[in-house]
Order: C-alpha cells, then structure tokens, then sequence
C-alpha cells in the first residue's frame, strides 16, 4: 500500500513535469504579453523595460529553470494581468468549478445507476428502449449545443402559437405546450458565504437554481456514455452464473440486483468514472463559456487571450494535478471494491 | 406419493429463427432421500430440465407444458415469492463451475449468512455458527478464516465443498447437482462424490446429479435417466442399465467406455453425432445413427423414422424403443450384426 502510493507520488512528479515543459514551452505560440498589456501604443523603450523587469529577455532555459525552481516552491509568478500570484487567483476561481463538477458528477451517478439498471432489468419494456434510444442520441450530441437548447427551453421558455388564438381548446393546447422558462443561466447567482472562507452555490435555493442548468448541460456529456455503460456491464452480469446462482439460493431480487449483481458491474464503471472526472473539468470549458459560469474554465480561457503565461501554466498544473490525485482515489476505491486486486509497489 | 414428481414437462426457448424444444415430454419421480441420476451427451437437455425444475432458465426459455410437483405444491403455477422459499431452502443446487458459482466480490460467510438469512429469522451470529458448522461437515480446513476470505483465494475443490455447504446449510429436501465434478480435478472428484454421497445418506437427502460421466453417475446414484435430444429414453435402476442397457444408444454409451474397450483395440463409439435440439428426426431421435434402424434383411424400420416410441418396460427398466423387446428376443443376430 505504502509503496503504492510512493510509486504514485513519483508518477506524479513526472506527469507534473511533463505538464510544466510542453505547458513553458507554448508560450511563445501564444502572442507577446509584453505588447499585450502596454497596448499597441506603448514606445520601445517602454517595453524593453517591461520585458527586462518581467525576465522575459533571457534564454528560455533559464526561464524554465527559474520557473521550475519557483514552481516547486508553488510559485508560478504574478498573473500578468491580475497582478497577483496567480495560484491565489485559481484558487479564487476553481471552487465555482469544482462545484459545477460536483453537481454535475452527482446527476450523472443518480441518473445513470437506477437507469442503466433498470434497463438492464426490463430489457424489453417500451420505457427502458426509449432510455437506451436517448443515451444513444446524447452521446452524439455535443455540449455546446445541449446548452443551448437547455437554455432555449428552460431559460427563454418557448411560446407556441401552432393553434388557432382565437379558439379557447387551441388557446389551452398553446398554453399546454409552452414552455414559461424564467432558470438563471447567467453566472452564479449570489453564492452563500459559509464557513467564512467558502462561497457556495449548494447552501440555498437560489444557489442550486443558478447551478442547475449549467451542471445538467455538463451532466449530458458523461450521462449517456455511464448510463450504456452500467447497462451493457449489467446485462452481462445477470447472465453469469454467480447470479443465477444467487437465484437458485432463493435470494430477493432487490439484494441480487444491487448487491451482487450491482458491485460487480461498478468495477469498470467506476475506473471510467475516475478517468471521467478529468474530463469533466477539462469540459467546463465549454460550459462554463456559454453560462458565463465564473469558474476557472472560463478564467483560463480569458488568461489565453491575454497571453497570462503565469495563469495558463499554473491553471494546466492544478488541473494536471486533479487528473493525478482522481486517478489515485479511484484505484484506491478500486481496491475496495474488487478484493481480487492487490496494489503493489510493482509494475502491473 | 413421490417428494417431486415431474409429468410430461416441455421445456421450449422460442428464437427469432424457430422454436427450440430442449425439454420434451419428460416425465420421472423422485422418492425422500433417493439418488438419481440423469445422464446424456453435451446438449441433450439436462441442464435445462435441471434448472427448468426451480424455474431458473434463461431467458427466453419457458416451460411450456407439464407439471413439476414439490411435496403437492405445483411449482410451475407458483408466484416468485413462493417459489423463492422453495429455492435453496427445501431444494438447493449445486453448479458446475464451483469458480464461477461464488460471487466474486463477496466473502464466502457473506454468501453463506445471505443464504440463511433469505429464509430463516436469525442473528448473525447464529447464523455465523450454522455456517460453520456445516463448513466443518463438508470437511473444510480452518472455516473460521474461510469465513473472511474470497472466492478467488481458494482451490476449485475447497470451492465445490464450501458450495456443497451452502447446499446443506437449510438442510434441504433435494439437492440438484450439475455436473458437480466436471471442472474439477480427477483426484478431487472422487473425493467431491464421496462427500456427497456420504451426506446425501446420512441426512435422508433426495440428489439428482447430472452428468456425462457415467463413471460419477455410476458410484453415486440408484437409479438413472438417459437423454437424448431432450426425450428420456431408458430409465432404471442405475446398476441394472450399467450392467444390462436396454435402449440402442444407452448401449452405445456404455460400450463407449473406455473400460469397456478391449486391449490394443480402438474405442468404441456411436457413428454420428447428436441431432441440434432445433432439428431433431422425426420418429425415434436416435434412429438415424440407431445399428437396429434396419431390419435384419436390410428394410429400414418404418416405426422408426415415423412414430415416437412410448416408453416400455423391458428388464427393470423402462424404455423408450419400438423393438427392444423383440430385439432382446432375437439376440443372436444382434450379435452377428456387430
């Protein structure tokens, strides 16, 4: 276990530097910062003085060096544009990211177990084949466009006027098929002050109106993929011989389903599920772009406008990082699970 | 009346491209504390009668006709619920590939407290102390720390004994067995059949065993049923059929064995295979690879390819073949034709 986890830590080491030098070397690719934040009216002399105070005149080893050295110490320099370091500025913008992850990962886990099981059981019923049709469309839908539409329904609503006006029954079926709309799906909201050092959306209604939307839009992209997959896991199982056996011990249906069928097929939903979260807030992105989610997606996305060096390679390192520490819960919550595997120090 | 008694069941998965009947017209009883067993090739139906008898098939198989009664209760009109008490608590059953029967992810004393859970009021505790009492029974070395441990850690033969224990755990009327040694070591078979048959007699249990080894069937059972292509065709005390096989392809199989081959001469053995269960001959299933399908001038018997034998008693068993009695009568050019 111990070496486990020291096995881990050094894995993590090198991804981090791995991150670090391709996360360097970009960003060059990525415009002047220098003229981006003097403007394009600024002198030379004016830059040349900017870029020496910044240390962007010396060689790009001695760059990275520098960085490296700093990084280590959890230093990736002052933001360029917020002029503070810019580990304090991620670390103001990532809860709401966090969060919208949070949420999002929960409506996965509570829709996609029960349905994916239910489908699994009742093969058959008209109800489990339209499931299985949906997951199957929104696995192809992107997510932009589910936030779109999300947005169009339940947040301008749609006015149907299909059906005559001037009769009462067209009236009634023009009302039926409205939709009022009125969701938030702008920013976050008031978040609630907890604890004194913790803005959350999750502390009151309001908060969790403003979440919704943008953690069901996120939602969509891991929902269908989890809801095939536990389904498909689970058909499997309830063939296999442990289960029918379970059946000819006179066992309830209940604890065959979710017990010795349901931690069976949770083995390999549960090391995508891991392998998922990481991508989950790589997606923010997007979702936090069309919500204007004030999370560090968003904030990313800004600091590569402005060519914020310090911001985009400490954004890529914390979310490195995520990626890392996920990874490692899950094949610590893999062991749990499943006693036929045994982490060793060893290579697998 | 007999502790189970199965009349005329008909056992049918109906598939996209056509019906298919594993199960046909089987009928057999089974008396307290009797051994029987059921015996036949790869594919004849005798899983699928096993499992049809506590209505465990797969889908989409069903049973389409018949009767299987339990101590008077008809188990084929029962609700889930009632059957549920049925199932591993009166009539338990043990699964070919003792690896794969055990779930996986849980611990032998969780599997074996659930079992006694589902059907008795008791503590865990007591429960704990059943199970090992009955690890204890089917010789399992150290059970207290078998308990704690999963399937995976243990032997194939220490999993088909913690599987016989769970069988006895509800000290059942009826085991069903099938092909309880087939996965298992040569060695370890005898003991496995030893065991249970030394159980099965001591508490007064009814066992029915499937297998294609007529060697198991033969130490462990008194009285056999032969299958092919889903029918019964000789049924009998098992040391009557073994010693004198009434029915052509009981003969076969007994003639089959290796122990029954002379020295330095190949193994006999039945031309042809086994129809598929999706396309079995009219008449007498086994009379396409029947020796005795031909007249001894060389006609082809007309019962046979167009009437299905009804079962007849010749010896001490009965059988189902239109001319076993005559054929026992005109032995002599039985044998000539061999």
């Amino acid at each position: 276990m111990i070496f486990f986890l020291m096995r881990r830590l050094l894995q993590a080491v090198a991804v981090m530097f791995v991150i670090s030098v391709i996360g360097f070397a970009i960003q060059d690719g990525l415009g002047d910062p220098v003229r981006q934040l003097l403007g394009p009216t600024a002198t030379d002399a004016e830059s040349t003085a900017l870029r020496h105070s910044l240390g962007l005149d010396r060689p790009l080893w001695m760059q990275y060096l520098d960085f490296a050295g700093d990084a280590v110490k959890l230093n990736f320099g002052d933001s360029y544009f917020f002029h503070e370091p810019a580990l304090d500025v991620i670390a103001r913008y990532l809860p709401a990211t966090l969060e919208l992850v949070a949420a999002s990962a929960m409506i996965t886990l509570l829709l996609s177990v029960p349905v994916g099981i239910f489908c699994a059981i009742r093969p058959r019923s008209w109800l489990s084949r339209g499931l299985m049709g949906l997951s199957l469309i929104g696995i192809s839908v992107p997510v932009f466009l589910s936030a779109m539409v999300l947005i169009q329904l339940f947040s301008i609503g749609i006015q149907v006027t299909l059906f005559p006006t001037g009769t009462g029954w067209g009236q009634w079926l023009n009302q039926l098929l409205s939709i009022q709309g009125g969701m938030p799906a702008y920013g976050r909201g008031n978040p609630v002050h907890v604890w004194g050092v913790w803005y959350t959306n999750f502390a009151s209604w309001q908060g969790l109106l403003y979440l919704l939307l943008p953690a069901l839009s996120l939602a969509f992209v891991m929902l269908p993929l989890f809801v095939r997959l536990i389904h498909a896991e689970m058909l499997e199982v309830l063939e296999s011989d442990y289960v029918k056996y379970a059946r000819a011990r006179g066992l309830r249906p209940s604890r065959i389903y979710f017990l010795h069928a349901l931690k069976n097929t949770l083995l390999p939903v549960v090391t995508l599920g891991g392998v998922q979260i990481g991508t989950l807030v790589a997606y923010t992105l997007l979702t936090e772009t069309v919500f204007q989610w004030p999370g560090a997606g968003l904030m990313f996305l800004d600091a590569i406008e402005r060519a914020d060096m310090p911001l985009i390679v400490a954004y890529l390192m914390v979310v490195g990082l995520i990626f890392v520490v996920t990874n490692t819960l899950v094949d610590l919550l893999y062991r749990g699970l499943n006693p036929r595997v045994t982490l060793s120090g060893r290579a697998a | 009346m007999a502790l189970l008694e199965v009349e005329h069941l008909d056992v049918r998965f109906p598939l996209r491209h056509g019906e298919i009947r594993a199960v046909r017209d089987v009928s057999f009883a089974l008396d307290r504390g009797e051994r029987l067993g059921i015996v036949g090739e790869s594919g004849a139906g005798k899983s699928v009668l096993a499992f049809s008898l506590l209505r465990l098939l797969s889908r989409p198989g069903r049973i389409a006709r018949g009767r299987v009664r339990f101590e008077g209760h008809e188990l084929t009109r029962l609700s889930d619920r009632q059957l549920r008490r049925i199932r591993g608590n009166r009539v338990a059953m043990i699964f070919q590939d003792p690896l794969t029967t055990l779930n996986p992810v849980l611990t032998i004393g969780q599997q074996m407290i659930e079992s006694l859970k589902a059907h008795r009021r008791i503590s865990s505790r007591r429960a704990r102390s059943v199970a090992l009492q009955k690890l204890r029974q089917v010789q399992v070395s150290s059970p207290e720390q078998r308990l704690a441990q999963y399937p995976h850690q243990l032997s194939g033969g220490l999993c088909q004994r913690i599987v016989i224990a769970i069988a006895l755990l509800l000290d059942p009327d009826i085991i069903i067995a099938d092909e309880p040694t087939t996965a298992l070591d040569v060695t370890i078979q005898a003991e496995i059949i030893a065991l249970l048959k030394h159980l099965c007699e001591k508490h007064n249990v009814g066992l029915i065993v499937i297998s294609h080894d007529l060697g198991v069937i033969g130490r462990l059972t008194q009285r056999l049923l032969v299958m092919y292509a889903g029918r019964i065709v000789e049924q009998g005390p098992t040391r009557a059929i073994i010693n004198d096989a009434q029915h052509p392809y009981t003969q076969g199989l007994i003639n089959a064995l290796p122990q029954m081959a002379l020295p330095r001469q190949p193994l006999a053995q039945i031309p042809g295979n086994m129809p598929s269960l999706s396309q079995v001959p009219a008449g007498c299933a086994f009379h396409p690879r029947c020796r005795y399908r031909l007249t001894p001038q060389g006609q082809p018997r007309r019962d046979c390819s167009e009437r299905v034998p009804e079962a007849v008693v010749s010896g001490e068993s009965q059988v189902a073949c239109h001319w076993v009695r005559e054929l026992i009568a005109t032995l002599p050019i039985e044998e000539e034709t061999i």
